[in-house]
């Protein structure tokens, strides 16, 4: 069995604030990590490596320094990365992204494809299933468990707003896997003494045969027009006293909307 | 297209640097250069104080004369077990505005629902219903999903495509816009039609909810987004509102992923955290998971709901299906009580659309207080069982 | 300090930092508590290749030495001691099949430890064999093309826990100390049993028991080295532990003084943080004196041990005993700067004086190693006369 993990290297944004005078934001000693999501796309390839036998291949299309999230993933047990990255995919929204993303998965075949749900800089989740449909491959969002895999199909929970759905689909599939999926492994020292040697395989557009118009800005449909710090609200009224008082205050609040 | 610094405008000053999320400009012989990192996200534009860094060669609207073959707003209406859920009538609503905005009709497209279903729709505000009543469609399945959409849209040519950001519409609708090589933009808080150029300008958070981004298709119609569920308000609810409902055929091609079984999962309150009107809310100043239970007496009272920070979740004190938050649930309720939470951006993208927001925090300083209407500087522990006693001496309990 | 660690040796000890900041930290109370065994951080060891560091690459190991296993079990018992006993047991039970096993028998075990699928303990004491080895009373009788294995070993790491032990027992009470023999015996070999799990003070993450022998029959196959060799074998592999005991002490030290230092700073008294006051300054500038020492013995001996120096058993104990009694020392006098709230169940420092304290205990007693340093030391003196 083939496995192709699509990973995303990201900042670290629950360490990104932001600056209110300028505007911009503020990255100083901001990590770069793999996309959380993904580390439980991850995780589970490998959980179904070590039960059924697979080869796992992480995928990432990012500048060159997006290695060192590959090599992460080779410290954590992955077969093989591949690295996309070519000026002209620079600019490339999630449009853009699926397509490039989904010409590489065929490129290199696959039976199934896992991506994180979505990722935290970004927080679009529509690569995933973008992908799916340029490879015109099923897909399932959001899965939270596995009941079962087999050499033909895969079975598994899709978290829905109020509960979850048993889902099963033919493969090839494309999952996008949520957090309560699993827990990822920790790299191993055999891994990582892998990950530092291991030769990152790089493609580009040319290596695809991609036509230029779907690459990119050029191929991406969407555009930041601009960015601004969300507002904040300034009317606050601040209630004082002993903690007897500010509960008497507190109640003829709720008693004033009505709320009791 | 390029983005590149003026030198001679530039002061090197920094600024530049740090704001753009992949390190893609670095100092060079004191003044800023962007390299080939450069990801073209335009997050530097804005952040130069003079002006110097510029876009070079701006694709032109190459398919313009094509765009206005599109027009009119299509909703996707939502449904659970065959009844409209609450977030296509704030659709409806916010549809119907850039409707009468641009001067053109609303429609929405209906699956597995029955035509009473679609009447109510109209009632809200549509003008046109198009309905697969086809009981199959009833569970949700994102090829039959993704197929009669696309057909839809390749039909009708509507310049707007709104979905709710549901599980369901953030699972279906990317393959409907990859399709039809569309822009879609994801979980969207606020819609604005640019004017003179009638595109959609789409307002949502990015970077874990630090900033916020407009975003916008010039070149390519339909322009698609999918809409947090209880940011926008829904609209007049007219009961003797006409319109047409169009029936359409279900799809021909059979689904390749099946739906064995749909299990819905209570939590310990039954009312779900979208839907209440009083949410009394716990972070890391909790300390401990023993604290949800006291907030939970008195969300009880209140005949609210329990919910939580990030943090709280993180911690394994209450479940994921409490979380508020970029992460987790947008809530909208009458009043939100949050206690204990400090206020990252990332919670308070989630709630601050609260009609009115009570923060009990002992931190003074606790970015909470920015966004609440009532800050209360103190000790939850102190106050809330203390609240719990008065509210049920009043009620003799 | 700058120990001059290698690229390699800077990963091993950075992995196991991670895998204790992340798995041991939060559970290291839950398990004292419960005295429950850490299954799952045990996976995670496993799975991260923790177990086959100082096994041959050949049996599916990492091929390293004493240093990098100390840099390991300094890390593990800076979170909790209880794990890095569990942990460092697992090396005490390799060391006889790795230093005298043949072939086969490496082939057979070495692999399953490498990769952590199958536990090892060492079984030596009893109840009337301590301090005092050559007192045991366990059997091996020969019969056939067997032994019979009779008796009781008494507080046994990962006793229940591990698949594979070795077991120290008398073939020939004739001959002496001569007359031991190092045995392999597995989980399941029918009149193997074990006896009840003990109540102990601290390292109660740790699983120590009674190994039970009733006519338990073992082929000849699993006897390592040759007939007799069995008290060397267990003196051969007490050599090479006890650094490794050394690098727990530091560990531990190392853990209670940092969460000493992160109190010191934060509790205020008098107006001021209490690390400003002259008494806590000296407190805590003896224990980083003390914990360096400690470190740089520990590391040295390791490095001699990897040297390949073939005498290593007064520089070994002189790590041990050195090491732990910093150990206790220090987690005492971090607890002591925490006051009250050191004393209290909701700081981990209480944990890591009850933890420390096996460390002048186990893998011979810090008097016994006295003995045995002065044993060489008076060789040493005889010999250059």
């Amino acid at each position: 069995m083939k496995i192709i993990v699509c990973i995303k290297q990201v900042p670290d944004t629950a360490e990104v604030r932001i600056n209110p005078q300028t505007n911009t934001l503020i990255r100083d000693g901001v990590p770069s990590i793999i996309n959380p999501y993904d580390t439980h796309a991850i995780e589970a390839a490998l959980a179904i490596k070590d039960v059924h036998g697979a080869d796992v291949t992480v995928l990432t299309m990012g500048p060159p320094q997006a290695e060192a999230a590959l090599r992460e993933a080779v410290a954590m047990g992955a077969d093989d990365a591949v690295l996309l990255t070519d000026r002209a995919f620079a600019g490339s929204d999630t449009w853009a992204t699926a397509f490039t993303l989904a010409a590489a998965i065929k490129f290199l075949g696959c039976d199934i494809a896992l991506c994180g749900k979505q990722a935290i800089d970004g927080d679009t989740a529509q690569v995933g299933p973008a992908i799916a449909e340029f490879m015109d491959i099923p897909h399932i969002s959001y899965i939270s468990k596995i009941e079962a895999v087999s050499a033909d199909a895969i079975t598994v929970c899709r978290l829905m707003d109020e509960g979850y759905d048993v889902v099963q689909a033919p493969l090839p599939v494309l999952l996008t896997v949520v957090k309560e999926l699993n827990r990822p492994r920790m790299a191993s020292l055999k891994g990582k003494m892998r990950a530092k040697k291991i030769e990152i395989r790089k493609l580009t557009s040319l290596d695809l045969s991609l036509d230029k118009n779907n690459l990119g800005l050029e191929g991406s449909p969407t555009q930041v027009k601009n960015i601004f710090a969300p507002e904040i609200k300034k009317d606050r009224i601040v209630i004082g006293g002993t903690a007897e008082e500010q509960t008497d205050e507190l109640i003829s609040i709720l008693k004033a909307v009505k709320c009791l | 297209m390029q983005i590149k610094v003026d030198r001679e405008l530039c002061t090197g000053c920094q600024t530049c640097v740090a704001s753009c999320p992949y390190d893609a400009i670095v100092m060079s012989e004191d003044k800023a250069l962007i390299n080939e990192y450069c990801q073209l996200c335009r997050a530097c534009l804005s952040a130069c104080p003079e002006g110097a860094i510029k876009e070079y060669g701006a694709t032109t609207a190459s398919q313009a004369a094509d765009l206005s073959a599109y027009k009119g707003v299509l909703v996707f209406a939502e449904q659970r077990d065959g009844h409209a859920a609450h977030v296509a009538f704030e659709l409806i609503s916010a549809g119907r505005r850039l409707a009468d905005t641009l001067s053109v009709s609303l429609a929405a497209a209906l699956f597995g629902a029955s035509d009473t279903e679609a009447e109510e729709l109209i009632k809200w505000g549509a003008d046109k219903v198009y309905l697969c009543d086809d009981s199959s469609l009833t569970r949700f399945n994102d090829e039959p999903y993704s197929e009669l959409l696309s057909k839809i849209i390749a039909d009708h040519k509507p310049e707007i495509v709104l979905a709710g950001a549901t599980a369901v519409g953030r699972s279906f609708f990317p393959r409907v816009a990859a399709r039809l090589h569309a822009g879609l933009t994801a979980d969207c808080t606020s819609l604005e039609i640019e004017e003179g150029t009638r595109n959609l300008l789409a307002i949502r958070p990015a970077f874990g909810g630090n900033i916020m981004a407009t975003i916008v298709c010039p070149d390519t119609r339909p322009q698609m987004a999918t809409v947090r569920p209880k940011v926008m308000k829904t609209g007049a609810y007219e009961q003797t509102r006409k319109g047409e409902i169009i029936k359409i055929e279900r799809p021909a091609k059979p689904s390749r992923t099946k739906v064995i079984d749909v299990v819905k999962e209570d939590s310990n309150f039954n009312i779900s955290l979208q839907d209440a009107e009083v949410i009394v809310s716990g972070g890391r100043g909790l300390a401990e998971a023993k604290g949800f239970a006291m907030l939970g007496e008195l969300a009880e009272l209140l005949g609210g709901t329990l919910g939580a920070s990030r943090a709280a979740v993180d911690e394994g004190w209450i479940q994921y299906g409490h979380q508020v938050g970029q992460t987790g649930k947008t809530v909208c309720p009458k009043i939100y009580i949050a206690c204990g939470i400090s206020g990252a951006v990332q919670h308070m993208v989630g709630m601050q659309s609260s009609d009115i927001i009570i923060a009990i925090n002992k931190n003074p300083e606790a970015p909470i207080f920015n966004i609440a209407n009532y800050g209360i500087v103190g000790d939850l522990y102190e106050i809330i069982p203390l609240a719990i006693k008065k509210i049920k001496g009043e009620r003799g309990i | 300090m700058d120990y001059f660690l290698t690229e390699d040796q800077e990963m091993i000890r950075d992995t196991a930092r991670e895998i204790a900041q992340e798995r041991i930290v939060p559970v290291r109370a839950e398990l004292d508590e419960k005295e429950e065994f850490p299954t799952e951080i045990i996976k995670v060891l496993a799975q991260s290749d923790m177990f086959g560091l100082f096994i041959p690459e050949e049996y599916g190991g990492l091929g390293k030495g004493a240093l990098e296993l100390c840099l390991a079990v300094e890390e593990l018992s800076r979170a909790c001691l209880g794990v890095s006993t569990s942990y460092a047991a697992n090396a005490l039970g390799t060391y006889p099949i790795l230093l005298f096993g043949t072939e086969e028998q490496k082939k057979k075990y070495l692999p399953d430890i490498a990769s952590g699928k199958r536990l090892v303990a060492f079984g030596l004491t009893e109840a009337n064999a301590g301090s005092d080895a050559a007192g045991i009373q366990t059997t091996a009788t020969q019969s056939g093309t067997e032994y019979v294995l009779n008796g009781t070993k008494q507080w046994i790491t990962n006793g229940g826990e591990a698949e594979i032990y070795t077991v120290i027992a008398m073939a020939d009470r004739s001959r002496g100390a001569r007359g031991a023999n190092a045995v392999i015996v597995e989980k399941g070999t029918p009149g193997f049993t074990f006896g009840k799990k003990e109540k102990k003070m601290g390292i109660r993450a740790s699983a120590t028991c009674e190994l039970v022998f009733d006519n338990c029959r073992v082929p000849r196959q699993n006897v390592l080295g040759r007939d007799g060799m069995g008290f060397i074998i267990a003196m051969k592999t007490l050599d090479q532990s006890r650094t490794g005991v050394g690098a727990q002490g530091v560990g531990v030290a190392q853990g209670a003084f940092e969460e000493a230092c992160k109190f010191a700073r934060t509790r205020v008294q008098f107006e001021k943080p209490i690390i400003g006051f002259q008494a806590i300054q000296h407190m805590l500038a003896d224990m980083a004196i003390q914990i360096e020492a400690a470190r740089s013995l520990v590391y040295s001996v390791a490095r001699y041990v990897d040297s390949g120096a073939k005498d290593i058993t007064k520089a070994s104990a002189m790590a041990k005993t050195f090491a732990t009694d910093v150990a206790m020392k220090v987690t005492t006098d971090a607890l002591q700067v925490m006051g009250g709230s050191g004393y209290m169940r909701d700081y981990p420092l209480e944990k890591m004086m009850r933890d420390a304290k096996i460390l002048q205990i186990y893998e011979g007693t810090n008097q016994i190693q006295r003995n045995v340093i002065c044993q060489a030391l008076i060789k040493e003196l005889s010999r250059n006369k």
